[in-house]
Formats: structure tokens, sequence, C-alpha cells
């Protein structure tokens, strides 16, 4: 069984749907319910290879240990850089090490590969730094369970947050509100199926169409592809929001209308928004932050420009470490830096930002930026 | 300390507007963006010694300047 695909699955999430409709709104119930369910599912997935269950208990329980533990030593030892890089760097090692394990020479070890690594770690490195921040005490081993292993978004994301989930699982919902929240959790669930089942596959149809190299074919073959990404992507998304509200947990959207974006910045917060705000909250800012305390550069422009860069080239490692990732990262960290400096500095920006043919033009230049990113990230390219 | 605050935030968004309108959604208008968010905290704490972490606090609750007068008050 997979996630999202199959018959065996949709089965399975009706019954549960259908189970947390008769358990309703109360908190006491529905954590036990949501918890018990989230380990039969991802079991149920991941037993598929016993090898790569074994890779994921061992990752869990690592995890686990290592946020107790960091929550112990930040209670006593306060803000303490050194002890709080040591465990980031700990916390990420096992996905470092999957994705050492993608390159050739590594390939047989096959380290911690199992599905969802990476968006776990995601989730578990927030807990960690916001414990540093202050910001976040502790969490209880029941929370962090039902936060790490909520099905849902186990493989994919959308990537949640700590706090803003425990809100919604430790939440005594009125019945008519958790029925409105089933509600639109059925429509968002039923928009998912549609977008990937349906528009997603009707795109893939077309990509194939184009198998030439010429520009036509390339153009052709980025825009459908770009098309065919989104509505899998947020067909996929849509579905684990819609099965997340359905459980009484609100996931955050992960796609705001991408293609009408007016510039790169506006891009980045319309597309895979709850990965993008992870990188702007605990990449690109503090990075930033760090810049501007310590004056490692000479104005303002050049921290941002070297932490967009930092930031994208980052999140094109994390996908893979593939070139194509990695000069997809690279490109876009030099469109945001160059949008960037363009806004700040250019009086023909200023002067014509709000103007009709000037954001229709940006808009056209902006869709085609990222119709060819898309054609980088495809692989078809190089 | 308000005084401070407000020139604080007049020099990063770089807009006199923000002492005229105090209820101005900053980031809506361009005022502020991820830049100028990082910027604003770093020169909170180092101006106020308050410490407020990016991930903190939501956008929806530090986007205009009476908001963020609240919030720093608060956390005097």
């Amino acid at each position: 069984m997979s996630f999202y695909s199959g018959i065996t699955f949709f089965a399975l999430l009706t019954v549960i749907l259908l189970g947390a409709l008769a358990i309703g709104g109360g908190a006491r119930w529905r954590r036990i319910y949501i918890l018990a369910v989230s380990v039969l599912i991802t079991g149920a997935v991941l037993i598929k290879s016993p090898r790569q269950l074994v890779y994921f208990i061992a990752y869990f329980l690592l995890e686990l240990a290592l946020v107790k533990l960091y929550g112990r030593i930040r209670r006593k030892y306060k803000r303490s850089a050194w002890r709080y890089r040591l465990f980031i760097l700990f916390t990420l090692l096992p996905l470092i090490f999957s994705k050492l394990c993608e390159l050739p020479d590594f390939r047989e070890m096959g380290w911690f590969q199992f599905v969802g690594i990476s968006y776990l770690t995601f989730r578990v490195v927030q807990i960690i730094i916001e414990m540093y921040d202050g910001v976040i005490e502790d969490i209880s081993v029941m929370n962090f369970c039902a936060y790490l292993l909520f099905f849902p978004t186990f493989s994919c994301g959308p990537i949640d947050r700590s706090r803003r989930f425990e809100a919604d699982y430790c939440r005594d919902y009125e019945r008519r509100e958790f029925l409105e929240l089933f509600g639109t959790g059925l429509l968002k669930l039923m928009q998912g199926l549609l977008y990937k089942f349906v528009l997603a596959d009707i795109f893939y149809q077309v990509m194939t169409v184009f198998d030439g190299r010429d520009f036509v074919n390339m153009a052709g073959y980025a825009y459908s592809y770009g098309f065919y990404m989104f509505f899998d992507f947020a067909g996929y998304s849509l579905m684990a929001v819609g099965s997340g509200y359905m459980l009484g947990i609100c996931v955050p959207d992960n796609f705001r209308k991408p293609f009408v974006s007016i510039d790169m910045k506006d891009f980045w917060a319309r597309w895979h928004i709850s990965l993008s705000e992870w990188f702007r909250d605990f990449v690109f800012s503090r990075f930033v932050m760090l810049g501007m305390k310590n004056k490692w550069f000479k104005d303002r422009l050049k921290g941002a420009s070297v932490g967009f860069l930092v930031n994208m080239l980052l999140m094109g490692v994390w996908h893979g470490l593939s070139l194509h990732y990695i000069v997809y990262g690279l490109y876009h960290g030099l469109l945001l830096a160059g949008t960037e400096i363009y806004q700040k500095k250019a009086g023909f920006y200023k002067k014509n930002k709000k103007k009709r043919w000037y954001r229709v033009l940006s808009w056209f230049v902006t869709l085609n930026l990222v119709m060819f990113g898309f054609l980088i990230f495809s692989g078809h390219l190089f | 300390m308000e005084e401070k605050i407000m020139k604080m935030l007049e020099e990063i968004c770089e807009d006199e507007v923000v002492n005229e309108d105090r209820d101005i959604d900053l980031f809506e208008e361009d005022l502020l963006d991820s830049l100028g968010f990082a910027e604003l905290l770093v020169r909170i704490e180092e101006e106020l010694s308050i410490v407020i972490a990016p991930s903190e606090v939501k956008r929806e609750d530090m986007n205009t300047p009476n908001k963020i007068l609240a919030l720093l008050k608060e956390r005097m």
C-alpha cells in the first residue's frame, strides 16, 4: 500500500474518516484515534520493505530521544550555542546519511532511506530550534508521536508546526464546529482528487507529446510539466489538508494560485508554502539576522542576497544530490537575490510598480522564469 | 519607548506613513518583507533587549505598527 494511491488506501481512508465522524470533536477519544490510525497506516505503508520499517523505527526512537534530551539540556544550560548546534547536527545526521546513499558509491548501504524522512526531519528540527529559542519548553511523548506520525501529512507534508498541531490535536471542538471542519475537509479532499487524478493526468499526457529538442517542444514540455507538477502536488496537498481537517487538524495550505505571481518573491509565497515558510523562518531569517549582528556584510542588501543563495541552494540539495536539483536551487537563489536588488535599487521599479502595464509584464516574465525553473527541475534539460 | 520603536519602523520601512496610519498592514503595503522583518527583529533585540525569534510570532500578529507596539509593551 502507498499513500494516496490505489484502492486499498482510499478504502481504508474512507473507513478511517467515517470513524472520525462517529468519534466526533472531543479531544479525549479523538487524540487516541488519530494516533492509532496513524500507526496503523504508516506501518502498513512502510512494512512493504521490512528494512525500511526497521530504519524508520530506529530513526523515530533516535529523534524522540534527541528531542527529550535536548529539552533537558536547554532547561539546565539555557542558550548554549555549541550544545544547540551539536543537537541540530545529530537530528540531521540520518537525513544526511539517506541523501549520501543516493550517490552511486554508497547506493548499496541505503541507510535511513524510507518514505517521508526529509519531511519528518523538518518537523523535528523545528522543535529543537524552537526549544533553543525558548518558545517550546517540552513536548509530551504522545503529542510528539502524533505530530510525527500523523498519517495524512507523513510522506510529503504540508509541513505543519508542532505548536500549531498540538493546539488542534488537544482541542475540544463543539459539535457544529467539528462538522463544519469535516465538511470543508471533504471538499478539499474532493478537489484534491480532481487535481491529482484528472487534471494532472491530462497535463502528463500533453507533456509526452513534446518530445523534440527544439525551442517549441522545449517550451511546450516546460509548460505542460509545470502544470502537471502543480496539479499533482497541489492535488496531493489538498488531499492531505482535507483528510487533516476531517480529523480535526487544520493542516496549513500548501498552494495559493502560484501562476498569478507577479514576481519571484510572490511566487515563493504561493508555491509549496509550508516548505518555503519553513526555510524562511529557520534558514533565511536566521542567516540574515546572524549576518547583521556580526557585521558579516557591508550592507543589508548583500547579506540578503547571500541569504537567498544559501537558502535556495540548501532547498535544491534537499530535493536530491543530482546536478539538476542543485542548479535549480542556484537558479532560484540568483533570481530571488536579483529581484531583491532590483526592487530596492531601481527607480524604474519604484515609479512603475503599481501601473497596470508593468504588473502584466512582470507577471508574464515571472511565469516564464518559473516555467524555465521547472524545466531545469524536471531533468529534461540536462 | 513608543517613539523609539516608531522611529525604528520608519527607518526600516523608509516611509513616514507608518507614523500616520498605525493600523496599516505593513506586509500588504510592501513596507515590510522577509528582509525588513529580520532587520526589525535584530534592532528590537539590540536596542530594546527584547528577543523575538523569527518563527515565534505569526506574521498576522505583527503586521501593523499598533500590533508591534502592543507586543513589545507586553514583553518589556
